[in-house]
């Protein structure tokens, strides 16, 4: 594409099948503890 | 839908539904957002009268926004909410515990929502066989989850670090039998930090976070000892040491910023500056009545920090004054399903808090609050009212997540939070969201940044 350049490839509406496993980090563990933030945490299938 | 802004030089377009993030040019930028309000003719008689160089380019640009919609890219639909409310009707498992393994502390920090570790209550220690019983309550409700996390956590949990090896022996003890993996982890302020410890931690604990401001007048402003005394030089040294010790890895410097210095972002450069990699320094909770608390007409100064921040970021990136900030991470490839991105951070559920006599509250902000008492670690979880509250606690139960675009990058905020400002763990709070967003939009501008950088060097 010309005049669009997508950052990404993997399409959220792709992980409602598989999705849910639960067995990622619980987001208020990693450092936070007083804020919520899933967006940076990591899935735990792709690694 | 779709939210776009312009930072940095690059005009961003979030189709939040589908998490796909564009970077577009200026005529493209324009007429995404006239796409929905406007009919084609009236879109490019207005473009092209702002354009008029680019008016050959009109249709291509057009042609491109209708592959994006065709794929699902661009203003693709929202249809998650019956999955998540099925999702959020599963049977509860518990897989992380934040034990509060000292309701006591060698620091007296201003801002400390643990009152100096006392949690509203009086100074205590956990033994070992409470620790053991919330460890076997994990386990036991744990269902299938083979990662089980538990956080050693005050007060400050170094003062009772006996009762925390115990507790990662016992821990490991029963991996094997129940096939579970436990992953361990550490907060606390250096105070007590020593060689043995470092070592310790560095064979046990998957992530260590290590308590430091930022500055040394900031930081000994709001981390003062009891008696006033100042703590920077006597932590600093030893947390450059655990940090190499880690190799720069699985270890946070966090800090907390005020309103004493809304310069935050010069504090972070601070950290940076001394050698640590991983950082993360985070606005204050607080009561409006504090005088350190973040007030409303704070935000504009905030915004500009975290911009210059980002810019900053950027500048770094590549070179050995390279680091990471932990709330503009964001994976864009592996990051999190929806049901992780939608239901909230597990608080209540699958998250909860021990207090050195057993006690279950939802999280660690919570504990001391008699009204969330869930119930201990003999008996579990008996208020399950207060469980299924925390369990529909989702972005689709918030009004105010329903239209924001970040909902897939926070879940709904922190239930304390909007607890502490609302009275209720259904809403969320104001300034916080409004951090979170700017947030959200630099983080997103560093990977446009990147990846342009990356651009050019092909």
């Amino acid at each position: 594409m010309k005049h669009v350049q997508t950052l990404n490839t993997k399409k959220l509406q792709n992980t409602v099948k598989k999705g849910g496993c639960g067995e990622c980090q619980t987001s208020c563990q990693s450092a936070c503890k007083t804020s919520c933030t899933v967006g940076n945490q990591s899935c735990e299938n792709n690694k | 839908m779709v939210h776009q802004y312009k930072m940095g030089g690059y005009n961003i377009v979030i189709d939040v539904n589908s998490g796909a993030i564009h970077v577009v040019d200026d005529l493209t930028y324009d007429m995404i957002e006239m796409y929905e309000s406007s009919d084609k003719n009236a879109i490019f008689a207005a473009l092209e009268e702002k354009y008029p160089s680019q008016a050959g380019d009109l249709e291509e640009a057009w042609q491109e926004i209708q592959d994006l919609i065709a794929s699902e890219d661009l203003f693709s639909k929202d249809n998650y909410e019956p999955y998540i409310t099925d999702f959020a009707n599963r049977p509860t498992v518990v897989k992380a515990l934040c034990l509060h393994i000292a309701h006591d502390c060698n620091l007296a920090c201003k801002y400390c929502f643990a009152e100096e570790g006392e949690y509203h209550g009086k100074r205590e220690l956990m033994s070992f066989e409470v620790g053991k019983k919330a460890l076997d309550f994990l386990v036991a409700n744990s269902g299938k989850r083979r990662n089980l996390e538990v956080d050693f956590f005050g007060g400050e949990p170094l003062l009772n670090f006996q009762v925390v090896k115990d507790l990662v022996a016992y821990g490991r003890s029963l991996e094997e039998k129940y096939d579970k993996n436990f992953r361990f982890t550490l907060t606390t302020n250096g105070v007590l930090l020593d060689d043995d410890i470092m070592e310790f931690a560095n064979k046990e604990m998957g992530n260590v976070v290590l308590s430091i401001d930022g500055r040394p007048e900031i930081h000994n402003m709001m981390r003062p000892f009891p008696k006033g005394a100042e703590s920077y030089d006597l932590i600093v040294p030893k947390f450059q040491k655990f940090a190499d010790s880690r190799n720069q890895d699985k270890y946070y410097v966090r800090g907390t910023f005020t309103r004493n210095n809304l310069d935050f972002s010069k504090d972070v450069l601070h950290l940076a500056d001394l050698g640590f990699k991983q950082i993360s320094v985070e606005p204050v909770v607080a009561q409006e009545t504090d005088d350190y608390a973040l007030r409303e007409e704070d935000l504009p100064q905030l915004f500009e920090e975290y911009e210059n921040l980002a810019e900053e970021m950027v500048r770094r990136h590549g070179t050995d004054e390279d680091f990471n900030f932990f709330h503009f991470m964001i994976d864009l490839e592996g990051g999190p399903c929806v049901a992780k991105r939608l239901s909230g951070c597990g608080s209540g559920t699958e998250y909860l808090a021990v207090t050195p006599t057993g006690d279950l509250y939802p999280c660690h902000q919570f504990v001391g609050n008699p009204d969330f008492l869930m119930g201990n670690v003999d008996d579990g979880v008996v208020n399950t009212d207060l469980r299924d509250s925390f369990k529909s606690c989702n972005v689709y139960a918030k009004d105010k997540c329903r239209e924001c675009f970040a909902r897939f990058y926070c879940s709904g905020g922190c239930a304390a939070n909007s607890y502490n400002f609302h009275g209720d763990i259904h809403n969320a709070y104001d300034i916080g969201c409004a951090l979170q967003k700017k947030r959200v939009e630099c983080a997103i501008m560093i990977k446009a940044a990147l990846a342009a950088k990356e651009g050019e060097k092909e």
